[in-house]
């Protein structure tokens, strides 16, 4: 029942499975989801701890962060995941911690995309213009509060487009949480395979990702129009609503269109 | 004017305001300025004049500690800027220190650099609440004040990108006088203007010269600006100065060629 005129002759029947199954697959959104909003906050975060502190005159903290990105940047997801599951509970009192499968996935991807974050910001931060900063020593500011008030509002307009992008691939690479018995979307999908065949199931999990991706897009959209508009490039949010819902892949809204 | 806040109490009554004592910059291979001494009066305007890459802004920028000194020393109102003389040992002063001395010195710059993510009353009660420790009413009150002066009171509430650039830099001019800055150095601050914008600027920083008795340091291509302002002109090459004195006898009667063919060529 399998290829594309399997596909099509057994569409009826393969949306009644579907149908079936529904409560479950749901319930694997749910976990995906879940896993890509909080796999998603724990990246922002560790984006600005460590993108920040590689902008500081400390070099010792600026050579840590460094370490930190190198690692969960240069070693795979996978591994890491399985490091969190299965090694990390053999480790010894008082590291032996057996996390929940979510909690895991939420760590590995929250580490792992992170890195890849702390880069966005460390170079948004520095492509806010020269003459900020100036200003900002002429004035006397001190250089933490500059940073707060001033560079970061600047840098975060710049970089959410790259945040967008992490954020929509972390959403895909959430897929693989369920090798450590997380029963997310893939999980779900995978169960019903043997009963739809590949064709149907997969090209369900396609839409199903671009579905939730989307949702991802629509909300660094808005916070994107809402950032420029704060630093005085674009409409506001309320005048823009129409061009929030472009799909994922689209052009980055409002660039160039203003000004 | 408040008393002047040198950090170590060192200002004595006729001491130079600003100070270049030896002083040498280097950016890599190029070098800028090459053992500079000048000083600058309390109260004095001294105009900068001469080629561009003569070092004018570099002297400005080294004054704001935009740029780091690569030889000698500054002093502004007694106390050394960024380094100090300990025994024949030139010792680099803390950033702390630096900052405390630069309280007191106010810039205009080129391309303003107003903050775009803050209103334009936000952009001038920003450093005196959280640098002079006004209080928000304070701090508010005095911005009107400056905005009044400056000609923008209806646009406090604007942000940056809605104003030209002619009230762009008034704006960053209020927010420079916000801090009560003893020196004001004013970098080619009419340069990125359009030409009909460059009158309502010069305009108003006239009356802060006539009104105030902030020594102030400028660069400038407007020389009618220069010659309205200034007490004493400097015309800079390739990181020397040619020749300085009253307006008068620099722009009608210069003593150097070199002066001569740099005014011919602008004026």
């Amino acid at each position: 029942m399998d290829g594309v005129i399997g596909f099509f002759e057994q569409l009826g029947p393969n949306i009644e499975i579907l149908g079936a199954r529904m409560p479950q697959i749901l319930e694997g959104v749910q976990v995906t989801v879940l896993a890509a909003a909080f796999g998603g906050l724990l990246a922002l975060v560790i984006s600005f701890v460590f993108g920040i502190a590689q902008t500081v005159k400390l070099g010792a903290v600026r050579i840590i962060a460094r370490i930190f990105v190198e690692f969960f940047r240069g070693t795979s997801l996978v591994v890491q995941l399985f490091w969190l599951a299965f090694v990390l509970p053999q480790l010894p009192y008082p590291f032996g911690w057996q996390l929940a499968p979510l909690a895991i996935g939420v760590l590995a991807l929250g580490l792992n995309y992170g890195a890849y974050g702390a880069e966005v910001v460390r170079g948004s931060i520095g492509s806010v213009p020269k003459g900020q900063y100036e200003a900002l020593s002429a004035l006397s500011l001190s250089p933490v509060r500059g940073m707060f008030r001033v560079i970061i509002p600047q840098a975060w307009a710049l970089m959410i487009p790259s945040l967008s992008n992490l954020w929509i691939q972390l959403l895909k690479g959430s897929a693989i949480v369920s090798t450590v018995l997380l029963y997310d979307l893939y999980f779900r999908v995978e169960q019903v395979r043997d009963q739809t065949g590949t064709w149907f199931a997969f090209l369900f999990a396609l839409v199903a990702y671009y579905l939730v991706a989307w949702v991802i897009v629509i909300i660094m959209n808005a916070l994107e129009v809402r950032a420029k508009h704060k630093i005085g490039r674009g409409p506001a949010l309320s005048d823009s609503l129409g061009t929030l819902l472009r799909p994922p892949g689209g052009k980055n809204v409002a660039r160039g269109a203003m000004v | 004017m408040p008393e002047n806040t040198a950090p170590d109490g060192a200002t004595s009554i006729g001491a130079p305001h600003i100070e270049f004592r030896d002083v040498v910059k280097r950016f890599g291979d190029n070098t800028v300025l090459n053992d500079l001494n000048f000083t600058v009066a309390k109260g004095e305007r001294v105009t900068l004049i001469g080629p561009s890459g003569s070092g004018k802004t570099t002297i400005l920028r080294l004054v704001m500690t935009l740029e780091e000194l690569t030889g000698g020393y500054i002093h502004v109102g007694g106390a050394p800027l960024q380094y100090e003389d300990q025994g024949g040992k030139r010792v680099r002063v803390s950033d702390k220190t630096r900052r405390r001395t630069t309280t007191q010195i106010g810039m205009v710059f080129q391309h303003f650099n107003l903050f775009p993510n803050m209103t334009v009353l936000e952009n001038i009660t920003e450093a005196p609440i959280h640098v002079m420790g006004l209080s928000k009413a304070e701090a508010i009150s005095k911005a009107e004040g400056l905005l009044e002066k400056v000609g923008m009171s209806d646009k406090r509430d604007f942000n940056p990108s809605q104003l030209s650039g002619g009230q762009q830099q008034r704006v960053a001019i209020a927010r420079a006088l916000a801090m009560d800055p003893e020196i004001l150095l004013l970098d080619e601050v009419t340069s990125a203007l359009d030409p009909e914008l460059v009158g309502e600027v010069l305009a108003v920083l006239k009356d802060i010269a006539a009104e105030t008795d902030i020594s102030m340091l400028i660069v400038t291509h407007e020389m009618q600006f220069a010659r309205d302002v200034s007490d004493r002109v400097m015309m800079f090459d390739q990181g020397s100065i040619v020749e300085e004195g009253s307006p008068e006898k620099i722009f009608s009667d210069p003593g150097h060629q070199r002066t001569r063919d740099f005014l011919h060529a602008v004026l």
